[in-house]
């Protein structure tokens, strides 16, 4: 059904069908929780639809589940949290979390920073917004962080600049690649010029990764934009992009009113990033185990 | 009023000063501070973006590679620089110009003035994020030192891209922040007239940056820099460059690579490193 809305998707011609039930559950704890503010707008009471913000049908959540949090009817990528991910693409009961308790601060002593981050904390069961860890994706071994759209919308403050250093210098330590879900709104402005260093200090990392001959994957999913894709997003040996992510280093907001130019069609969609050369491949969320898999192996020869 | 502008500055003063018109742009320093200045063009991929200025120059009988984000003084001059604002090919052209100095073992002197990177379709087209990435993730490879000032606005990510140096410097009243004042109060306050409260709360001027240990140095403005008045400035900023190259002459190329990632590693949550 799916497969007419996705003509240019192709899928790898390599590897094998998705080999194991949908949903796998190791040991994870489900911690995306369908009690968060974003959430309850969206789902009317119980929990058992959700209205699709593209095509506005009503589903069922149920549906969506066994749909890789998919909208069944229009094929849009719905937004999910880092331990769903984690389930859905690692060997069960592979995922090690590494600095867990690894939290941010308020250096610019940024009036009500403290509350929403203990809020948040206390909404999404996370400690910050990035979960990296290591674990193994159809036997291969490899690093892995994935962002949390729910976080402060994924913005990468110290504390997320400081996970992802730590695990691409471990990776590059351990031999391992490195594989990394962005989702992410930029820099965290409540941290200020702390935010923006981490840019840096990311990158520089994945420089050390790149030169020790390591692989590095990006995957952006939605919405990739600001400080995260002006840096880690964008320099993967392989980039990948789900379907109808939006991805950009302005926002198209601030293009509009600043430049006053009229926008293209599917400004800033995976799909445009590809057109311009900027995606390697676009990947349904059924295939995208598949696809690490495939380019895990394929780099792990030397 | 003008007690105010000689004694207690406010941040919001600073970022006035920073945009002045009368205050030096790149090009002043570049031919104030170095002996001859050979400009270099182009990116080699699609064009050669006027915000930026870079070549070779001249100092303390050495030849060191210049990059300069510029901008102007009329409209007209200003529609030509673009405000300072650069584009992937920008930034594709400074990186030609630091990996050709880093293949012949030329310093790079950096002069960061920019309100920000260009936001526009083209620039998205033609891949702002990735241009600005690939810079971050390649300078940290440069094995000769590289030096930073800021010497106006230093904006957000458009500016860290040519500010992955061994040392960043910034003049009293010159600015480095994520964001602009405008578009930070615009974003977390949804109220743009908040500025002076942004400027105050962001930790943006020389002094508090190289507090929290941004930045390496301060150079002081006795009086706010003006292009017509500035000998004196351009004298001390090259004595301090002079200085900053002997300082780094003892060291090996993996020694400046280290020390260059170390001081970006340090950035991190207090007490995790």
């Amino acid at each position: 059904m799916l497969r007419g809305k996705f003509k240019k998707t192709e899928t790898l011609p390599a590897g094998e069908d998705f080999p194991e039930s949908a949903f796998p559950t190791g040991g994870i704890p489900d911690t995306g929780k369908k009690n968060g503010k974003n959430r309850s707008r969206k789902e009317i009471p119980g929990g058992l639809f959700r209205k699709c913000d593209a095509c506005r049908k009503i589903l069922y959540e149920e549906d969506i589940r066994e749909n890789w949090y998919c909208c069944p009817e229009c094929g849009k990528n719905f937004r999910i949290d880092p331990w769903t991910r984690i389930r859905m693409l690692t060997d069960k009961g592979s995922f090690e979390e590494w600095d867990r308790e690894l939290a941010g601060d308020d250096p610019l002593a940024f009036p009500g920073y403290e509350e929403k981050l203990q809020s948040t904390r206390e909404r999404t069961g996370l400690t910050e917004a990035v979960v990296t860890g290591k674990a193994s994706i159809r036997g291969s071994r490899t690093a892995l962080g994935v962002m949390s759209p729910d976080f402060i919308m994924g913005s990468m403050g110290t504390a997320v600049g400081e996970k992802i250093t730590r695990m691409v210098e471990r990776a590059t330590a351990e031999r391992l690649p490195v594989i990394l879900f962005c989702c992410s709104g930029g820099a965290r402005m409540q941290e200020g010029i702390f935010s923006l260093m981490q840019m840096a200090k990311t990158s520089q990392a994945l420089k050390r990764h790149d030169e020790a001959g390591l692989l590095y994957v990006s995957v952006l999913t939605d919405p990739t934009t600001g400080g995260v894709t002006a840096s880690f997003a964008m320099l993967g040996d392989v980039i990948l992009a789900e379907p109808g992510a939006l991805i950009g280093f302005a926002g198209a907001r601030v293009i509009r009113q600043t430049i006053g130019q009229k926008l293209p069609e599917g400004f800033q969609s995976a799909e445009f990033l590809q057109k311009h050369g900027f995606v390697d491949r676009i990947v349904r969320r059924e295939q995208m185990r598949t696809t690490l898999g495939v380019l895990l192996q394929s780099c792990a020869c030397r | 009023m003008e007690q105010k502008t000689e004694q207690v500055r406010t941040t919001w003063d600073r970022v006035q000063t920073a945009r002045e018109e009368k205050r030096p742009h790149a090009s002043d320093y570049i031919a104030k501070i170095f002996d001859g200045f050979m400009e270099l063009r182009g990116d080699r991929l699609f064009g050669d973006d006027r915000a930026v200025i870079g070549g070779i120059a001249g100092i303390g009988k050495r030849y060191v590679t210049v990059i300069g984000q510029q901008k102007g003084r009329s409209a007209k001059e200003n529609r030509h620089r673009n405000f300072g604002m650069m584009k992937p090919e920008g930034y594709r052209k400074a990186l030609r110009l630091m990996k050709q100095a880093d293949k012949f073992g030329r310093p790079v002197i950096l002069f960061i003035d920019t309100p920000g990177a260009f936001c526009g379709v083209d620039a998205e087209e033609r891949g702002q994020g990735e241009a600005i990435a690939r810079n971050l993730f390649e300078m940290a490879g440069l094995r000769v030192p590289v030096l930073a000032i800021v010497i106006g606005e230093g904006g957000s990510g458009g500016a860290l891209a040519l500010g992955v140096a061994n040392e960043v410097w910034m003049l009293e009243n010159s600015i480095y922040s994520v964001l602009s004042p405008e578009g930070f109060a615009a974003i977390l306050w949804k109220d743009g007239k908040r500025v002076e409260e942004a400027a105050e709360v962001m930790k943006i001027t020389a002094d508090e940056l190289c507090e929290a240990g941004i930045v390496e140095k301060v150079i002081p403005e006795p009086e706010a820099a003006d292009r017509e008045h500035m000998d004196d400035l351009a004298g001390y900023i090259k004595q301090e460059i002079l200085n900053f190259l002997g300082r780094y002459d003892a060291m090996t190329p993996e020694e400046i690579l280290n020390q260059r990632y170390e001081r970006f590693r340090r950035m991190a949550v207090p007490g995790s490193v």
